[in-house]
């Protein structure tokens, strides 16, 4: 019987080469850009020394897309585009034209189907999150839905330039934080509030115990014989529910209905300009879990974002608006309670505690 | 392409996020499943989860293609009886080009490729910077390796690997470019695709490529390894271009710029902007505000810095910087040389699940730079120490 050829098998080829992708008009210009402006918001334009420009358009998307959807960006993109394209570091699309006279046609066919176009100098860009319910099996919320709800609300700001700079915002549905949100202007983070549920019948079956031990960064979790079955136990006093445990032990699993939730952190950022990098810090200790839309949530960002919109002086991040007005009248300004649990307990919390007498009344 | 798809299972919490302007993943979940079966049991799996409020996936398990240990992330639903077509639902990260840039053509393929052996869910892109293609079953795997390859495409890090190097657009597209980020990442990436693909380290290993201290990657929060660009030289400065900003409405130079330079070195005599580079921290603020007048310098490279991360397990990390300047030409070998320095003491040290640099805060900078061969250099420190207890070495006292 004749068989298929079966193709050569190939590993380690890498990815295709960048070249191979790029206009010609941007590989003729390659390194060597001018300036570049924004025409509008969700438009740029690059010059290069040459005189030639590269005009961007670019437009929102959900992150999690269907082939058929991409399948029509890139209808657009041969419409438009020449057929190139490229994505952001936040999720958008970008469109890149050699022709001028292409963009607003572009922006009306993106625009009929829903699509925004924005993103771009003093906006609130895409949002940077994670997997949650649709690929995880660690998450204490959702990334997308939170995601999608937070930028239903405060879409205005993604097609405009009117904020004081820009607002990166971030969404991760665990401490694991895939994404690494803890820089960012805004951070929603998915949490769990009660220690792991120890499966004591199983564990021993589906988990290493020295190794489960050893992941809690907090010591917490002990070996124990239950009913002649080796096992462990968590110190509750100790646990601060990081889901360390049950990445390497299924048999501890946290998720909880009614107790995960969801904290917001803001100030942090990673750019340099002006100031240095900084953590995001905590503003809201914890908020429920109200799929689909968690209005509690949408609700909390917004006011932390129209607060922002409506005192920062031009050019400030959040985190320079709020060093610069204080922490106590973030609070103040923003009515968000403060509480004990702002007040940090891990290791070298000491090296937050206010140690001056600056204190603005 | 319909606009909202419809399907004959009854979503009734997650259609809520079918509202909205912004794009709706719920609506492209729902356009791949009038196609795929996957897609339409993912559909209904997540909305029992909005129902339950928690997710319903297991621990992945260990699957892969032959020869690789890293690239496809093992997915096991645990509501397999409810939901059988996704019983089993694994990712496959495929490595990404440089600086994000397709063409029609290439992402047609692709796509193509995805809806003939998964669900035709896409994330355009993982955190780390892959092509995440999202669900298919383990006896696709082996078939769809063998149709990327064949079209030239691989599959990217997981696990205790080298990650998918990524970077900014860089010199593709960015005036502020110190060096080419594009080039970087191609050639580190076909450099360790051995340790990209076959996990063997204490942890994951990240390297993120930004071209200017803007770090459009966000490097200095994400990457175990982060360069950033940066100049050493004068910032170019066009004084004819200086008018039309003055002319902008709203824009005031002084406040804008002048008194938002954090080390207040610019001046301006109302002819002439003049920038006391010794002074100037690279802070990227101007440049950012006037681009049409000021350039980054000529004598260009990066910064090397080291150790970020996210909290598990010793807590969240910025990288440090670990080499102040190098020049980032091709073909990078200072760059590769220093990493491999760091690979050899890190395995040899690191503890498992231990990421750089909470080996760097076990050990101490200082002793890790002695390890790896450099000298103390005061850019790695934000201030000396302020703590007296100082280990001298006693046999250098003794001498
Ligand atoms: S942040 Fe946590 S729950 Fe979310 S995708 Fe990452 S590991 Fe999973
Ligand atoms: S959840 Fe974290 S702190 Fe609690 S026992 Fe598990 S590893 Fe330890
Ligand atoms: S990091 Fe700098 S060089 Fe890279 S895209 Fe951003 S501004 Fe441009
Ligand atoms: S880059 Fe920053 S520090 Fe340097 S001159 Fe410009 S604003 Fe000042």
């Amino acid at each position: 019987m004749a068989t298929e050829p079966v193709p050569q098998r190939r590993t380690d080829i890498g990815p295709p080469h960048y070249d191979q992708f790029l206009h010609p008009l941007i590989k003729r210009n390659y390194g060597k850009w001018k300036h570049h402006e924004a025409l509008k918001p969700g438009v740029l334009v690059h010059t290069a020394e040459s005189g030639e420009a590269i005009y961007t358009v670019r437009a929102a998307s959900a992150r999690l897309l269907s082939t058929d959807f991409i399948k029509w960006v890139c209808d657009m993109a041969d419409k438009y585009a020449d057929g190139y394209l490229r994505f952001t570091s936040r999720n958008n699309i970008e469109f890149l034209l050699a022709n001028k006279e292409n963009i607003d046609p572009l922006i009306k066919d993106l625009n009929a189907r829903g699509v925004p176009v924005g993103g771009t100098h003093n906006s609130i860009s895409g949002v940077v999150h994670t997997q949650g319910w649709i690929h995880c099996h660690t998450s204490a919320t959702d990334a997308s839905g939170l995601a999608k709800t937070i930028m239903d609300e405060l879409d205005e700001y993604f097609s405009s330039h009117k904020l004081p700079q820009r607002v990166k915002i971030a969404v991760a549905c665990c401490l694991n934080m895939c994404g690494a949100v803890h820089c960012s202007d805004i951070a929603i983070l998915g949490i769990h509030r009660k220690p792991p549920y120890v499966n004591h019948a199983n564990l021993k079956n589906l988990c290493e115990i020295p190794t489960t031990v050893a992941a809690c960064p907090t010591a917490a979790i002990r070996p124990v014989t239950v009913d002649g079955k080796a096992s462990v136990e968590v110190d509750r006093e100790k646990c601060m529910y990081c889901g360390n445990c049950y990445t390497t032990c299924p048999a501890m699993p946290l998720a909880d209905a009614d107790n995960d939730g969801v904290s917001i952190w803001v100030g942090g950022k990673v750019a340099n300009a002006r100031t240095r990098p900084m953590f995001s810090k905590l503003a809201i200790p914890y908020l429920p879990n109200n799929p689909p839309r968690w209005p509690e949530v949408t609700e909390a960002v917004k006011k932390i974002v129209d607060v922002y919109a409506a005192n920062a002086k031009p050019w400030e991040r959040i985190g320079e608006w709020i060093e610069r007005i204080s922490w106590p009248k973030f609070f103040e300004i923003t009515g968000l309670p403060f509480t004990r649990y702002h007040i940090d307990d891990f290791r070298g919390a000491n090296k937050t505690y206010r140690t001056t007498t600056h204190m603005k009344f | 392409m319909e606009d909202k798809p419809k399907l004959d299972v009854p979503t009734p919490k997650l259609d809520e996020l079918e509202k909205g302007p912004w794009p709706s993943f719920v609506t492209e979940i729902k356009r791949a499943a009038t196609k795929s079966a996957m897609a339409r049991d993912l559909v209904r799996q997540v909305e029992q989860s909005y129902n339950d409020r928690v997710g319903h996936w297991k621990h992945g398990g260990l699957v892969g293609v032959r020869g690789y240990g890293s690239g496809i992330i093992g997915r096991y639903s645990g509501k397999a009886e409810q939901f059988p077509e996704v019983a089993q639902f694994h990712t496959v990260r495929v490595n990404q080009p440089a600086g994000w840039f397709y063409t029609t053509k290439a992402l047609r393929e692709l796509c193509d490729m995805w809806d003939r052996h998964g669900s035709g869910l896409t994330n355009m892109h993982g955190s780390t910077g892959d092509i995440i293609f999202l669900g298919t079953k383990t006896e696709e795997l082996e078939p769809f390796f063998t149709e990327l390859t064949q079209k030239g495409w691989d599959l990217g890090g997981s696990g205790s690997a080298t990650r998918t190097p990524s970077c900014c657009v860089g010199p593709a597209r960015c005036e502020m470019a110190c060096y080419d980020t594009l080039a970087l990442t191609q050639d580190l990436t076909m450099e360790f695709q051995d340790t990209i693909h076959r996990p063997a380290w204490p942890y994951k290993f990240k390297f993120k490529m930004s071209g200017c201290p803007n770090d459009c990657v966000s490097g200095i929060a994400r990457a175990d390894f982060t360069i950033i660009g940066m100049w050493r030289d004068a910032i170019r400065i066009d004084q004819s271009a200086i008018p039309e900003y003055l002319g902008f409405e709203g824009f005031d130079l002084r406040r804008d710029v002048l008194d938002k330079c954090p080390t207040k070195c610019i001046e301006w005599d109302g002819k002439k902007l003049s920038i006391n580079d010794k002074e100037c921290n690279h802070c990227m603020h101007c440049l950012n505000v006037m681009p049409k007048a000021l350039r980054i310098g000529k004598d260009t490279g990066a910064t090397i810095l080291l150790g970020a991360k996210a909290p598990i397990v010793e807590g969240a990390l910025m990288s440090s910087v670990l080499v102040p300047f190098m020049k980032m030409e091709p073909p990078f070998t200072e760059v590769k040389d220093l990493v491999q320095r760091i690979w050899d003491f890190w395995e040899e040290f690191g503890n498992n699940r231990e990421r750089v640099g909470e080996l760097v805060t076990r050990v101490g900078l200082a002793n890790f730079i002695e390890a790896i061969g450099l000298e103390p250099n005061p850019y790695m420190v934000m201030h000396p120490r302020e703590n007296p207890y100082v280990f001298y070495d006693v046999d250098e006292a003794a001498e």
